[in-house]
């Protein structure tokens, strides 16, 4: 492995790395957006629904986290363009990442709410809160401090598998490589890349998580 | 939306179908059976009272679980053999999903190990055996037994994973789903069966761990 | 004449198949402090929150301030009033509970606070206020901004029964709050609610220390089997009880 060859590589495909490095990052962010409020929905759907709701979201939840995620990919990206949605790759992507994400936090919200002692709900219906206030102003806050570490590593789970979107042709990170891979041969070097630089990024999610963590944990 | 479905299509194909779930079942459990070795020997190391093995071990797990795992099995399949390791398809990826495997499962052994009273270590120290009789037939097979459950979400996920043994032409589930895909045009019935079929194998192979979980539990 | 601040008729309630209220007739003016004694499944707890609608009943009546509780009568059916109304009739009473149940993610002050802004719908430096005096009351003004998971039980209590009678709830409904508190940390507790009860709040009790309902209450009600078995006032009901029952309950209770 020729270490200066490569940074040379590199450094002459900076501009097409960098624009999938931006892909990678917009597709992540975007799901987790979008996935996280919808997955609390799915979350709040499975605790309080009435039996005919939580059933359907019971159905869409299973069915979307039995599937690999890049079946998902690939189901969403060919089945939206015969129904007649026409989507750019980019966006069925997007649009599939963020369904499931929402699977995913919808279990997590569903696990949390579980978790919150029931008195909670008393004291607050007692102080005169409705459903939704109660929702909102106790048992969300604290709901949300206990997935947090489990929605952190929910979050690394959508930046790996936003690689998946190189299969139908979306330019992140991954293709943006193995487009420069195809011109250089540089095949064991740019893959380390592309690997460390996913792992680079995940590394600073944890670690950002942590630090939420620690700055919203309760003083005991 | 026109569009007549049209399942005789995904019929004809049905059988491959079911052996590419097959040809993924195998290769879930082998890796899974490796990654197990693996991920066994790595907590011990997680625990070790030596700062490099512990520090070797935490590499390695910060370092499999944060990478995306289409990047490592393109790298081995793609990149290895510039190094002379030249493996096929299959093997190439069974070696994949071990590594990778190996990750998870240390963080699963890990905090089983943990969660084990020190008596019991100490217990089979006191009748006279050695570290590591003590390790194969008291702590693993406590250990064992409580991290089930979480062995068997592990092993879930990692049977999805088999789907992206796809990208390189390994004709599992989702090789055969996106051949029939093109062959025959029938995108939503594919599709369908395809994640209908993983939904199916998942709560099967959840079904079964359960069982296994409570002929196995310790009665109390 | 003002309607009774609570006003109990004939009250049923089941869960399951199992009857635990079997017509409850119990009335209360205001300044009155009622105490329920009896052992456990006797139903006073369940008693004690169908009054706020913590617990739904199915027959009979409760009525705070001339008003029933959860439900509405019309063309001859029963129906149940909407999730606001009930919200709104809610805050009319004030609970405190075994468990304390302050909400762990906010100082005390905010635990008082959040009813007030919410539900009194005050300003907050109105509610911040009006929180603070009532902590001072309790005795948790120096400890306004810890967070439950920093005060002892006994302290996490007194801020548990400020934020019920921070509401002026007309009201007050106290459930064995002194059950889940270690024996050096009771007297604190019963210490506040005396002073309350001293300053003519209305209050119903479920207690488990007789010397305590024996000292605050005016009247005393001994629940058997889902009915008053007897009630009368605390010398009356303690000292010379009529029911085997009752006496066979204070000697177990070590009265």
């Amino acid at each position: 492995m020729d270490i200066l060859q490569t940074f040379e590589a590199i450094w002459a495909a900076r501009w097409p790395i960098l624009d999938g490095f931006g892909n990678t990052i917009l597709i992540s962010v975007v799901s987790i957006l979008l996935g996280t409020p919808l997955g609390v929905v799915v979350g709040l759907i499975l605790s309080y629904g009435n039996t005919a709701l939580r059933f359907a979201v019971r159905l869409y939840s299973d069915f979307l986290r039995g599937t690999p995620v890049f079946v998902l990919i690939l189901a969403c990206f060919y089945i939206l363009s015969v129904v007649g949605i026409q989507l750019s790759a980019l966006q069925a992507g997007i649009f599939s990442l963020t369904l499931f994400c929402s699977s995913h936090v919808g279990e997590i919200v569903q696990g949390a709410l579980k978790a919150i002692p029931k008195g909670q709900t008393e004291a607050a219906k007692s102080v005169g809160l409705t459903f939704f206030g109660t929702f909102f102003s106790v048992l969300l806050p604290q709901a949300l401090r206990m997935i947090l570490p489990t929605w952190v590593t929910t979050a690394t789970e959508i930046v790996k598998a936003s690689t998946l979107l190189s299969v139908i042709g979306v330019v992140e990170l991954l293709l943006a490589t193995q487009q420069v891979i195809s011109r250089t041969y540089l095949s064991l070097e740019l893959y380390f890349f592309a690997g460390f630089v996913f792992f680079l990024i995940n590394f600073a999610i944890e670690k950002a998580g942590r630090f939420v963590e620690r700055k919203v944990s309760l003083p005991t | 939306m026109d569009y007549n479905f049209n399942f005789a299509a995904v019929w004809r194909d049905f059988d491959l179908l079911l052996s590419g779930l097959g040809l993924g079942l195998i290769l879930a459990v082998v890796s899974i059976a490796i990654g197990c070795l693996i991920g066994l020997f790595l907590a011990f190391g997680m625990l070790s009272k030596k700062r490099p093995i512990r520090w070797a071990a935490t590499v390695y797990v910060s370092a499999f679980r944060n990478t995306p795992i289409l990047v490592l099995i393109l790298f081995t399949f793609f990149a290895l053999p510039e190094l002379g390791i030249r493996l096929g398809k299959i093997e190439s990826f069974i070696v994949t999903l071990a590594v990778y495997s190996g990750a998870y499962l240390t963080e699963v052994f890990r905090s089983g190990l943990v969660s084990l009273p020190s008596g019991l270590r100490e217990a089979g120290l006191t009748i006279g055996l050695t570290e590591s009789r003590t390790k194969i037939l008291i702590t693993i097979p406590v250990m064992f037994r409580r991290v089930l459950p979480a062995l068997g979400n592990n092993f879930i996920s990692l049977f999805k994973d088999t789907s992206l043994a796809a990208a390189i032409a390994v004709p599992e589930l989702t090789f055969y789903a996106r051949k029939i895909n093109v062959e025959t045009f029938r995108v939503i019935e594919t599709w369908m069966v395809a994640s209908l079929i993983y939904v199916l194998a998942c709560s099967i192979i959840a079904a079964i761990l359960r069982r296994i979980e409570s002929r196995l539990s310790i009665p109390r | 004449m003002t309607a009774p601040v609570l006003e109990i008729t004939n009250l049923h309630k089941s869960f399951g198949k199992v009857e635990v209220l079997k017509g409850i007739n119990l009335t209360m003016q205001s300044g009155d402090v009622v105490s329920l004694i009896g052992s456990s499944g006797s139903g006073k707890t369940t008693l004690l929150r169908c009054v706020n609608l913590l617990e739904d009943y199915e027959d009979g009546v409760v009525a705070v301030a001339g008003e029933q509780i959860g439900y509405t009568q019309r063309n001859g059916r029963r129906i149940r009033l909407k999730e606001k109304e009930i919200a709104r009739q809610r805050a009319m009473t004030g609970m405190v509970f075994q468990h304390f149940n302050l909400f762990p993610h906010m100082s005390a002050i905010r635990n008082v606070m959040l009813g007030l802004i919410k539900t009194r719908k005050m300003r907050n430096d109105e509610a911040y206020a009006t929180a603070e005096g009532w902590l001072d009351r309790v005795g948790m003004k120096d400890r306004k901004n810890h967070y439950p998971g920093q005060l002892s039980g006994g302290q996490q209590q007194r801020v548990a029964i400020a934020r019920a009678i921070a509401m002026n709830p007309a009201l007050m409904l106290f459930d064995e709050v002194t059950s889940a508190l270690d024996p050096e940390l009771i007297s604190e507790v019963l210490a506040v609610v005396k002073d309350l009860a001293f300053d003519g709040m209305t209050m119903l009790l479920v207690t488990h220390e007789m010397q305590f309902a024996h000292d605050v209450s005016d009247t005393v009600v001994f629940m058997q089997d889902g009915r008053i078995g007897e009630e009368g006032p605390p010398d009356q009901l303690f000292h010379s009880p009529k029911s085997e029952r009752l006496k066979a309950f204070l000697k177990s209770s070590k009265f």
